[in-house]
This record gives structure tokens, C-alpha cells and sequence, in this order.
């Protein structure tokens, strides 16, 4: 019997390899097609086309079949995308795939080698250039008709009227803090009227997660279902070792690897007056002989290279698999939300395949007083013998709150006074001495209204001072 | 893959997000696999997209169907699939897997694994009955609509390193060995200072206030949340306190209380572990047994000898408060008896070995250390899931007594492979079709129903839906159970329907969401077959994208 043994891994020079991709693949949208117009070539939309135009069973109750539909998919709906990395490459792929076409995605970080083996829209080629540019220029060449907008920015670069084009927006992102930003963001654009909400100003939220084999996706409609700060409880603050610990008594590598980074780093500065960049091999390099030698001292064994870069970078294992799987759930519901087709999830979706393979499905609740989106004020209850730092370590520590460098100001005497700032070093010196003083002699009064900002959420957050006795 | 401390090899650095996960063995095994791919369709690539991009060593796509008139589905998949990862090699076969069954069925003996998507029952079903025959898992794929659906087909697999999410810890203080009472005996917790006393390791404390608890009741362990409580207390009243009679802060302590729950749970083998101890069908070792029962055998010698009853011990200890010395000489008490346990079962190994005339070649630390991880999985194959006398009956009616769990969605997948085999087209491709298709798609749930004896009720509503899917393949379901890009999608040839006057592949960007959560699903089934790590699911998963749920059956 003979069979065709193609061996692509030997000869071609990967340059060559992909350019003749790149043919092939512009052979294949030709050949097909009617004519020259390669965009929309006949019964490229049929399976989208099948969802859209039929009436059935499980549809959402507002469904109506209609061929205007994938014209709104295909032409006018606009989606974010946050982030082009594990998941948001899949994403990207995923909506384009579906046929969504104004595609907008943000990502500030550029491609790593450690990248490459699961966000494969990027080649070592593309390493050091922007995650989003690269993204959005695989997508519209293998695509046609695909118009992915990159932008090599931060969130927070951008503002309300930015955000406000979008129908959709689905996060791919790895930090909490930008989550809850974002979450602020669609919060800020809510337009309520005599108390009630306009449900034109909601820009429904997807959001996805994924660490090692574990992931979820959720379905956030502002205003009206729980939001990323409702269950900011699902979210545990990332577990610091003590400092005591890391300092007198370690234990694990982990704490020797720790110290060198705290505290031995600053220290001693051996590549001079540079912060430790994880990225950098000779710094990591340092670190884990200098961890070699405190875990020594200790008879402590088990620190490697790989487990200092771990640390030291706060690496979370990621697989192709668990971020296509959460992808795909996130994708699945921009599409029932674009198309109406389906009543969307209701609202996270819980994913874990260590074990089998297992999803929980559950309708997370919105929390009555949630600091991003009840619109409730928040009180803060405090003896006025109590002292600002108090209140910091408060709002940086309580689970609802866990804010991470809040600034507070608030009006005293007629005068707008700022008590406490941590992120700009000059402005951060001189408030510090308020820390210590009591709220009464920073001349703060019973029902006062303090303003928060913190890079949490995108407004500040207005609190209500009561003094108790 | 050598771990250099100035530097990493690329490879390394390419794939260290997913070592840390399974570790370098893990990668070695997967980069020694051959994995094949049947059906080079969105979906069979999305799952090997997957697969490629960990770096698996080699695949082969097996695919007859055209797209252009020079190039090959096969081909066209494979060079694009290559172009993701150079480290890979791929393959392609272009030929039918029926034309393959038929002419060199022993082709399919060569695979790590095989996964077939979108295949028809017959073909499928043929497929397996070779895999099975030869010891090949097979992993079946199919997207239909919304709906997400594989199946696992494997006589028996081994997973060495679970990996568990919870797993319990092994400190035996209700059975501690001989070395570890020598060390809880070195204590004297009554006459130290503060500073010793609260950096006293949690595990110690508990270990001896136990024994004050023993000595007042009859050396019986506190079993009930009454006697939790009171030796919790027991425990509290030993934290030290200052000259006014208030208690110190002594964390250790603290911890020592919230630990009593599952400290003192009884030293035990999990029911898994022991029926891989006693399994029947590798009680005789000969020179062909695998590794992994060489290796549970000597495990159950040595619970019957050396062990006294109980599993090698771990070696590991969580981290508690407690000083660097302390903690270092209680770790290294477990992390040593570990290790003359694990050389204990290590030369039952070589004797076992010995026995038959092979050499032991093999590292069994790592096994021994899991020991109480170990795992096997066995699925039922797809021949006797299909048979009327072995159909699981049950498990299919207790299911659909909920009218909307997933099983209705298994049975409406068979119902329209039924309608394939009897109408050569899947129903409802064609917005004419989807009326007249109802009906006949209802005769086929009753003559699949009727045939197996199922007395079950399949609400028309689901037929009515299967009808609307028209066969489609929405690529977020695809990506689900699997996930890809490729420039272009390929038609559902496989369902029999080519497109009128041309046979030729329609490229289209498609709606696979569902898809693709299931094949991202595939993937990750599949490493974990190839690495014997983490365990795979026993055997059918259905994911329903219309609801965002999904189920395991055994069937």
C-alpha cells in the first residue's frame, strides 16, 4: 500500500515555509470563490447563516429569524478585545472565525519566547514586537475581509468615549487589577435616568480566565448582573510570604528566593540602580545563585533556575488547551449576545479538566453594596482617635475593597486636601507624616465625605466617614 | 532538556509554561509521541493545533478528501499545521480511513493515540474495533450544532502522577513510625522558651498533645466533632501566656488547631490505589508485564511486609510556621523514611524482575512517592456501548429521567448518525429540508430507542433543534473540544453531502465555537494520555453550548 509521506520538518527554511503558507492558503479563498471577490465567496457564512436565519426551540425568547442578522455580524458589530495573549489569540481567531469583522484589540505587553507555545498567532520571528500589532496583522492576512484594529497600549490610556463604540467587550486579561478597571469603565458609561437604568448604555462584558489546567468565563451585563466586584471574593489576594518568614526564618526555596528579591537585591544592587527585571537572564541568573547559597545557610534544598524565575516573575503554568476550551466559551457568547440567538450565560462558568473533565455552571449574585457597580456610598467607620493609616490599611485589606495604592482625598475647611498619596515619590513624602495623625487632628468631621483613587477603578471612589465612639 | 543555570535551551524557554505543569518527563513523552488525526477538518485541526504547539513529537494526518484539484485536504492541513512549530514533524496520508481499514489496518498499530473527528458511525465503529484489538486508545470527536461530544476508548490506562487537586497529606500521626516518634520525642514542649515554643512546628504540637489525649482515653484517637472540639481545646490551653494570664500570639499553635480536622484522619490506602493493588488481571508477573504493575506489585509486597498495612510514606510536609531548624529536621524525617521506603519497594521491584530474567531499568522513586496517586482508567469499548445485550441501560435511563440532561443530547448524536446510514445525508442541511427532516428524524429516536429497549422520552423539541443544526459545525464548539487557525475551513464532506457540481472543499470562517471548547477539551485528553499524567475522563463528555454545561458518562 502507498501513502503519501509529506515530511514538512525537514529542508525548508522557515521564512520559505511560511510564505508558501501564505499561498496556499490565498490559493485555497481563490479557487473557491465566484469570481474575484474573495470576501464573501458562496456559502462561506452557511453554518453562521443556520443559527441566524432559522426559527427553533432553544432560541432566546426575543429571537427572531432574520438575513439581517449576519449583515449586523459581518459588517456593523464592533467587539474590544483585551489583551493578545493566551487567550486573547484565541479570541481573536475564534471571532474572526465567526465572522465578526470590526475588531478592536488592546495589548501593552510585546511577545516573549515563552509565548510561543501556546499563543500561536506570534513566531519567534515576532519576538520583542508588540503582541497586538502581530496579532492583528495574522488575522487580517489569513482572513479576508477581517479588520483587526491593533493598539500597543494600556487600558487606562484610554477613556469613556473610546469605550463607548463598542458593542461588546471580551477580556483575556492576567491581572486582577485591570479587570476591575475595566469593570469601572463600563460602570462609568451606565446612563441612569430618574434611577433607572438605560439599558442602551450597557456594553455587556465578557471575561475569561485561565491558570494551568483551571479557567472561566463569565457574562457581565452592567448594572444589572454581578459584576467583577460583586465576587471579588472568588478572587483570593495572591498569598505574600511573610516578612518574617523571608527575613529570619525560611523554610522552602521559595523564601530564600524571596529574600534575595526584597531584600538582598536592593541592597546590594549588583547591576547598579536597576529594578529586577525578571526578564533579564543575568539578573535571574544572580538571584539564583545568591538563593543557592541563603538555602544553603538553611540546609534548605530544592532551589532550580526554573523555580527562581517562577518566583521571582510570579509565573502562573499555561497550556494551548485550557485557553482554546475558555476562548471558545467566551467566543460562544459574544456570538448569542451579537446574534440574539441564544439566551447568554447566566452567568460563570467554572472549567477544571485535572481530574475528567468538569464545568459548573452557576449564576453569580450581585452584591448589594458592591463597590463598583450599587452606586450605593460606602461607609467607613472609624473612632476619630483612629489614624489615616488606618483607613489605608483598611481599604487595602478588606476583601470587598483590596485596593492596592489608594490616594485619599477629601475637603477640609472649604479646601480640597490631599491626605494621602503613595504613587508619585514627592507628593508621597510629604503626606506621609498624615499617616500617623488621628483623623480628628487631620481635621476630618463626622458624615465627611472622603475620595479614593487607586488603580482598581477607573473613577474615584466616594466614601462616607461615621465616627464611632 | 538540561537545566543550565546561565541559560535555558530556546526550548525550554518556548516551553516552559507548560514544564511547570508536567515537568520535563512529561514533555519527553509527549515529544516521543505519534499522535494520528483522522479528518483534517476545522475541528481535527484545531485539535492538533493543540497538540503541535506542545511540541508532540509527530502526527499524521489521515484524510482522502480533495481541495483543489492538485492539493490534498491532507496536505493542505499538515503544511499548515507544521508551519506552527518546527520542532514538530507532520505527516500526511491521503486516503480514506475505510480504504486504509480495508487495505492495511495494521497502519493504525504505529499510534501513540488516534483521534477521529466528524466520522461516520460505521467508520467509526470499524476504526475502533481495530484500536482496541491492538492497545491504541482512541479518542472520538464530533461536533454537531451546538453540541460538543467525545469518547474515550481504551482497554486500560495507567496514570502514574495524578496530580490531585486536594490531596490529603501523609504525616501518619496516628501511626507514626519509629523515626518520627524518636523526633516528637526530642520535644518537651512543657520546658522551652517562648521563642522555641512558638516556632515548634504545628505537626509536633498536635503529635504531643495527642499523646497527653491518649493517655486520658485509652489511647483512642478523638473521633467524633465532640472530641475534635475537646482536643482542640486541649491544644488551646497550651498556648503560653504573658504575666497577666492572657494568651500569647502563638501562630503555630493556631495552626495546630485548624489542622486537627485532617491531621488526624486515619492513615489509610485510598479505595483507588487498592484496587489497583488487587487488581486480578496482572497477579502473575511475567517478562511482558508493563512497568506500572511491576511497580503496584512491589507496592503491595511491601504493604504486606515492610509497610505493616500501609502505603511507602510520602515525604512531604506542608509549609507551617516553625523555625528553619525545626521545620528542616521534621521535613527531613519524612523525606527520609521516604526514601528507604522507596528503596524497600525498589528491590522488590529488581527481585520481582529478577524472577522473570529482566534487569530493572527504571527509576521507581518517582512512582513511590505517588504511590497513593496512582490510577487506572478503563473504558468500555464503543463495540459494546453500541450492543443491544451490553448497552448501558441504565445509566441512560436514570440520566433522561431529567428530559434536558446532556444524555438527550447523546442519544439525538446517535439518532442522526442513524439517519445518515439511512438517508446518506444528515438532516436538514438544506433550509427545505428541515420540515419533512423532523418527522424522520423522530423515526429514527424511536427505531434507536425501540432497539436498545430504552424507555425513555426524547422531547420533540430536541429534534426539532438537530434539524435546525443542519449538520453545522460552529467553531467555538469546535475550539471547545479542540481549537485552531486556519486560513480556511473545510465543508462537512464527511457527512456524505458534496456540494453539487463541484467536489471541492468550500472554505468558509465558521461558527465552530463550539466546537472548538470541545476540541481544546481533546487536546488536553490526549496529553494527558500520552504523559500518564492527570487523569482522563471515563468515557463519553458531552458539552452543551446552548446552556454552557457538559457531562461525563460511562457507556
Amino acid at each position: 500500500m502507498t501513502w503519501s509521506r509529506g515530511n514538512m520538518a525537514d529542508g525548508e527554511e522557515p521564512e520559505k515555509k511560511r510564505r508558501r503558507v501564505e499561498e496556499l492558503a490565498e490559493k485555497m479563498a481563490v479557487d473557491s470563490g465566484h469570481g474575484g471577490n474573495a470576501r464573501d465567496w458562496d456559502g462561506r457564512w452557511n453554518h453562521v447563516q443556520k443559527f441566524l436565519e432559522r426559527p427553533g426551540p432553544f432560541t432566546h425568547p426575543d429571537f427572531e429569524p432574520s438575513t439581517e442578522s449576519l449583515h449586523f455580524l459581518l459588517e456593523t458589530c464592533k467587539i474590544l478585545v483585551i489583551g493578545a495573549g493566551g487567550l486573547g489569540c484565541e479570541l481573536l481567531k475564534n471571532l474572526a472565525l465567526t465572522g465578526f469583522r470590526q475588531i478592536h484589540v488592546i495589548d501593552m505587553d510585546t511577545i516573549d519566547v515563552s509565548n510561543l507555545n501556546r499563543q500561536f498567532l506570534f513566531r519567534s520571528k515576532d519576538v520583542g514586537r508588540p503582541k497586538a500589532d502581530v496579532a492583528a496583522d495574522f488575522i487580517n492576512r489569513r482572513i479576508p475581509g477581517c479588520n483587526v484594529v491593533p493598539y500597543f497600549k494600556k487600558i487606562q490610556d484610554f477613556d469613556e468615549s473610546f469605550y463607548r463604540q463598542f458593542h461588546i467587550i471580551v477580556c483575556g486579561l492576567d491581572s486582577i487589577i485591570a479587570r476591575r478597571w475595566m469593570n469601572g469603565m463600563l460602570m462609568s458609561l451606565l446612563i441612569y435616568e430618574d434611577g433607572v437604568l438605560d439599558p442602551s448604555s450597557i456594553i455587556p462584558l465578557i471575561d475569561g480566565g485561565t491558570e494551568g489546567f483551571k479557567g472561566n468565563a463569565r457574562v457581565i451585563l452592567p448594572g444589572m448582573t454581578a459584576c467583577i466586584d460583586c465576587t471579588l471574593e472568588l478572587y483570593p489576594p495572591q498569598i505574600n510570604f511573610p516578612m518574617c518568614t523571608i527575613a529570619s526564618m525560611p523554610r522552602l526555596p521559595e523564601h530564600c528566593i524571596e529574600y534575595v528579591r526584597v531584600l538582598q537585591w536592593p541592597k546590594e544592587k549588583p547591576f547598579g540602580d536597576v529594578p529586577l527585571d525578571g526578564d533579564n537572564p543575568e539578573h535571574i541568573k544572580w538571584v539564583f545563585q545568591k538563593s543557592q547559597e541563603r538555602a544553603s545557610e538553611f540546609n534548605i534544598t530544592g532551589v532550580t533556575y526554573r523555580l527562581t524565575q517562577g518566583v521571582v516573575k510570579r509565573i502562573i503554568p499555561a497550556v494551548a488547551s485550557t485557553n482554546a476550551v475558555i476562548a471558545a466559551a467566551c467566543a460562544t457568547e459574544v456570538f448569542k449576545i451579537a446574534s440574539s440567538a441564544y439566551v447568554p450565560l447566566n452567568n460563570y462558568l467554572v472549567f477544571n479538566d485535572v481530574d475528567g473533565l468538569y464545568t459548573y455552571t452557576f449564576e453569580a449574585e450581585r452584591k448589594e453594596n458592591c463597590t463598583a457597580c450599587s452606586q450605593v456610598p460606602q461607609d467607613l467607620k472609624f473612632a476619630p482617635s483612629a489614624t489615616l493609616q488606618d483607613i489605608l490599611e483598611y481599604l487595602t485589606e478588606n476583601a470587598s475593597l483590596q485596593m492596592k495604592s489608594p490616594a485619599i482625598t477629601a475637603t477640609i475647611d472649604g479646601k480640597n486636601r490631599t491626605l494621602y498619596l503613595q504613587t508619585v515619590a514627592s507628593i508621597e513624602e510629604r503626606t506621609r507624616p498624615n499617616l500617623c495623625k488621628t483623623l480628628k487632628e487631620l481635621g476630618l468631621t463626622d458624615g465627611q465625605e472622603l475620595a479614593v483613587a487607586d488603580v482598581t477603578t477607573p473613577q474615584t471612589m466616594l466614601f462616607k466617614l461615621h465616627f464611632t465612639s | 532538556m538540561a537545566q543550565s543555570a546561565a541559560g535555558k535551551s530556546n526550548k525550554e524557554q518556548k516551553y516552559d509554561r507548560q514544564l511547570r505543569l508536567w515537568g520535563d518527563h512529561g514533555q519527553e513523552a509527549l515529544e516521543n509521541a505519534h499522535v494520528c488525526l483522522i479528518n483534517a477538518t476545522a475541528t481535527g485541526t484545531e485539535i492538533l493545533k493543540n497538540l503541535v504547539l506542545p511540541g508532540i513529537g509527530a502526527f499524521t494526518i489521515v484524510d482522502g478528501h480533495k481541495v483543489t484539484g492538485e492539493d490534498n485536504r491532507a496536505q493542505a492541513a499538515t503544511e499548515l499545521l507544521q508551519e506552527l512549530n518546527s520542532d514538530v514533524s507532520g505527516n500526511f496520508v491521503e486516503e480514506s480511513p475505510d480504504k486504509l481499514l480495508d487495505n492495511d489496518p495494521e497502519f493504525f498499530h504505529r499510534f501513540s493515540l488516534v483521534i477521529g473527528v466528524q466520522l461516520i458511525e460505521s467508520t467509526c465503529l470499524r476504526l475502533a474495533g481495530v484500536l482496541w484489538n491492538a492497545g491504541v486508545p482512541f479518542l472520538v470527536c464530533k461536533t454537531y450544532g451546538l453540541v460538543g461530544y467525545m469518547r474515550l476508548a481504551v482497554k486500560e490506562h495507567t496514570v502514574v502522577e495524578s496530580h490531585p487537586d486536594n490531596a490529603l497529606e501523609d504525616l501518619r500521626l496516628d501511626q507514626p513510625f519509629a523515626e518520627l516518634k524518636n523526633h516528637i520525642q526530642s520535644y518537651d514542649l512543657d520546658n522551652m522558651d517562648k521563642k522555641d515554643h512558638s516556632h515548634t512546628p504545628w505537626i509536633i504540637v498536635v503529635a504531643k498533645y495527642l499523646e497527653k489525649w491518649y493517655n486520658e482515653h485509652n489511647y483512642q484517637l478523638p473521633k467524633n466533632y465532640k472530641e475534635k472540639e475537646a482536643f482542640r481545646q486541649l491544644i488551646r490551653e497550651g498556648i503560653l501566656k504573658n504575666e497577666n494570664g492572657v494568651a500569647e500570639d502563638e501562630e503555630n499553635f493556631e495552626e495546630a488547631i485548624k489542622n486537627v480536622n485532617t491531621a488526624l484522619n486515619p492513615t489509610k490506602i485510598p479505595s483507588t490505589v487498592q484496587d489497583i493493588l488487587n487488581a486480578e488481571g496482572w497477579k502473575n508477573i511475567t517478562a511482558q508485564t508493563p512497568a506500572f504493575w511491576v511497580m503496584a506489585r512491589a507496592v503491595k509486597e511491601f504493604v504486606e511486609n515492610e509497610g505493616e498495612g500501609k502505603l511507602p510514606v510520602r515525604g512531604t510536609i506542608p509549609d507551617m510556621i516553625a523555625d528553619s531548624e525545626k521545620f528542616i529536621n521534621l521535613q527531613n524525617v519524612y523525606r527520609e523514611k521516604a526514601m528507604q521506603d522507596a528503596s524497600v519497594v525498589s528491590k522488590h521491584v529488581e527481585s520481582l524482575l529478577q524472577s522473570v530474567g529482566k534487569v530493572c531499568v527504571y527509576k521507581s522513586k518517582k512512582k513511590c512517592k505517588n504511590a497513593a496517586f496512582l490510577r487506572v482508567v478503563r473504558c468500555r469499548s464503543l463495540a459494546d456501548e453500541c450492543s443491544v445485550e451490553l448497552v448501558n441501560k441504565d445509566e441512560i435511563t436514570s440520566c433522561m429521567d431529567n428530559p434536558d440532561s446532556e444524555m438527550v443530547l447523546y442519544l439525538m448524536l446517535r439518532s442522526v448518525d442513524r439517519f445518515f446510514q439511512q438517508h446518506s445525508r444528515y438532516p436538514g442541511v438544506y433550509n427545505y429540508q428541515v420540515e419533512e427532516d423532523i418527522g424522520k428524524l423522530k423515526l429514527c429516536v424511536n427505531s434507536l430507542l425501540q432497539e436498545y429497549g430504552l424507555n425513555v422520552n426524547v422531547k420533540d423539541d430536541y429534534i426539532h433543534e438537530f434539524c435546525r443544526y443542519g449538520a453545522s459545525e460552529l467553531h467555538t464548539v469546535a475550539s471547545f473540544l479542540g481549537g485552531q487557525l486556519l486560513d480556511v475551513e473545510f465543508l462537512l464532506n464527511k457527512y456524505g453531502f458534496v456540494m453539487p457540481k463541484t467536489n471541492l472543499f468550500i472554505p468558509f470562517c465558521l461558527n465552530n465555537q463550539k466546537f472548538l471548547f470541545a476540541l481544546g477539551c481533546a487536546a488536553q485528553e490526549a496529553i494527558k494520555m500520552i504523559t500518564h499524567q492527570f487523569v482522563p475522563f471515563n468515557n463519553t463528555f458531552i458539552y452543551n453550548a446552548m446552556s454552557q454545561t457538559s457531562a461525563t458518562f460511562q457507556l
